[in-house]
């Protein structure tokens, strides 16, 4: 062989070694689950038919992780007129990790104007977390999934 | 001279590392250029973060001092046992982090638990491996008339009391109830005689046995409350980076590369964060199952006894107005998730305090490590880990960590 044929055959086998390592620090990278980029951290949005814009306020800022939480729901039609005496159900977890809330939250009292008040809101660790508020009242049933980060 | 392609291989893989932009900072050569976001993970580690002793609405004399010390008395006095040979501190050492060093508990008779540490449980929601207590207070109660612990029972603990601590409980909690007509030993918990004995008293009897016995628990807690943790070496490191002097000061390249593990790759800190290093929830990690102990469900069990317990904070003996108790009101009670769940403890000492897990399974933190990083299946239930994939120095730079965790005399 030629030193430039040698050269040129450690080139075709080092390549694709380089390639495979490439790949193995990816699989590591994800196993490390960084957020997703461009995560909606907006705190009103659409529920997922459309039927309610959703509003969520939260007791602290930055929400933070251990506290027990009060957490603020405002449920609109898409013409935003308040919806009262809606039934809410609240769950969540961490989509990365495929476990939900360590609490069981529920809303504790109706505030009127088609805000309601859900407590018993926790977060036991760092990472992408999703609350999802499943509404149901004469405009329909619907969910809204909000996303925060901790 | 045949020559490798190896070189040429690494080149290849920088050339790309740099195209792609790609900085691998969980490497064990770690630079101590720590990230914004790795900063404030470390800060929220610190015991600086440590919020002050959350209030127990459940124990009126929580933060009395004079039910410290009648609860520091109690909290050592053999006598509260059946043999007369067994106090909270038998098994609670005072001198070692308020545990024993054994696989299980040793008082009457042999426990199917480790001993846990008792230093900041004042900011637990939940008490015991399984989170079956929901106070200080509650929890001081189960020893108190197991059969395998102290062996004792109410009545018997009553009288003890009044035999030995009368002024000092009266002035906390009123008058102790007459006595003298009881049985010696009544309880519906424990050995079989005093379970028999419980129900032939009158419910009015009971009630006033009961809270006495809880009173015991209140007090008990109110010294427990004054257990706290102490400054360590991560602590100072981490209070130096913060202020941005002298980062590296006072801990090694190995335990700094453990550190950038601890809060990234070995994803530790999904579980044991917060300045005590612990979610206070309850996890499956497929702990193997120790032969000859009974079954064992961890959470599952439980979730169902806190719920349960008279003496939650929820219960007549709780001194807490119900809408106050909201761990418990808003606590998860069923699901697949409980199964063989168990609390991560607090690791500040952790090194100091071998063997591990809830039977005490793990000899070492190498063997701790070992099987975190290997994520074998769960005995039951699922197991929450995946594999680390961490290789001889990671695990050992991850043990170098804990021990920074470690309070200096």
């Amino acid at each position: 062989m030629t030193r430039r044929q040698i050269l040129k055959s450690r080139l075709l086998w080092a390549a694709p070694l380089a390639l495979i390592t490439m790949v193995g620090l990816g699989a590591a990278a994800k196993m490390r689950s960084p957020l997703p980029e461009n995560l909606d951290l907006s705190l009103t949005r659409y529920s997922d038919a459309g039927v309610y814009e959703t509003r969520l306020d939260t007791d602290m800022n930055p929400v933070s992780i251990g506290a027990m939480h009060v957490f603020t729901v405002t449920l609109k039609t898409r013409d935003g007129r308040p919806v009262e005496k809606a039934a809410l159900t609240i769950d969540g977890g961490m989509p990365q990790h495929g476990h939900g809330l360590p609490t069981t939250p529920r809303v504790t009292a109706d505030l009127g104007g088609g805000r309601y008040r859900v407590e018993g809101i926790k977060f036991n660790m760092p990472g992408w977390w999703t609350v999802t508020v499943h509404a149901t009242s004469g405009a329909g049933s619907d969910e809204t999934t909000f996303n925060l980060k901790l | 001279m045949k020559r490798s392609g190896i070189p040429y291989a690494a080149a290849g893989i920088i050339a790309l590392v740099v195209l792609a932009g790609f900085s691998y900072k969980g490497g064990i050569f770690v630079n101590q250029n720590w990230s914004e976001e790795q900063k404030s993970l470390i800060a929220s580690l610190s015991l600086d973060a440590l919020p002050a002793l959350p209030a127990d609405p459940s124990n009126r004399v929580a933060d009395d001092p004079r039910a410290a010390e009648l609860g520091k008395a109690l909290f050592n006095d053999r006598r509260l046992s059946a043999n007369g040979k067994v106090a909270c501190a038998t098994c609670h050492l005072p001198d070692r982090q308020f545990q024993d060093g054994t696989p299980l508990g040793h008082g009457v008779g042999q426990t199917n638990r480790r001993t846990m540490p008792i230093s900041g449980t004042a900011h637990a929601p939940f008490l015991f491996w399984d989170g079956r207590k929901d106070s200080q207070w509650a929890q001081a109660l189960g020893p108190l008339e197991s059969a395998v612990e102290h062996g004792s029972d109410r009545t018997a603990l009553a009288r003890q009391v009044a035999v030995h601590y009368r002024r000092d409980y009266e002035r906390l909690f009123g008058p102790l109830p007459e006595l003298t007509s009881l049985p010696d030993h009544a309880s519906p918990e424990g050995n079989s005689a005093a379970k028999s004995a419980w129900p032939n008293m009158t419910e009015g009897e009971r009630e006033a046995v009961n809270r006495v016995f809880a009173n015991i628990g209140k007090a008990i807690a109110a010294f427990e409350r004054t257990i706290k943790p102490r400054e360590t070496r991560f602590d100072r490191y981490a209070r130096s980076l913060q202020a941005g002097t002298a980062p590296n000061n006072g801990l090694s390249e190995t335990e700094i590369a453990g550190l950038a593990i601890f809060i990234g790759k070995g994803n530790c800190i999904n579980c044991h964060n917060g300045p005590l290093l612990t979610d206070n929830h309850f996890h499956n990690t497929g702990v193997p199952t120790v032969e000859g102990l009974p079954k064992d469900t961890g959470r599952a069990l439980g979730a169902l006894q806190v719920k349960n317990d008279p003496f939650n904070c929820r219960g007549r003996y709780s001194d807490a107005a119900p809408p106050d108790c909201t761990e418990l009101n808003f606590m998860v009670s069923e699901g697949d998730e409980l199964l063989r769940a168990y609390k991560p403890p607090s690791l500040r000492n952790v090194a100091l305090r071998p063997p591990y897990m809830h039977a005490g399974q793990f000899r070492s933190l190498d063997e701790v490590v070992r099987h975190y990083n290997k994520a074998p299946p769960a005995p039951a239930g699922h197991s929450e880990l995946e594999p680390l994939n961490l290789n001889d120095r990671e695990v050992q730079a991850l043990q170098a960590f804990l021990a920074t965790l470690s309070e200096e005399d």
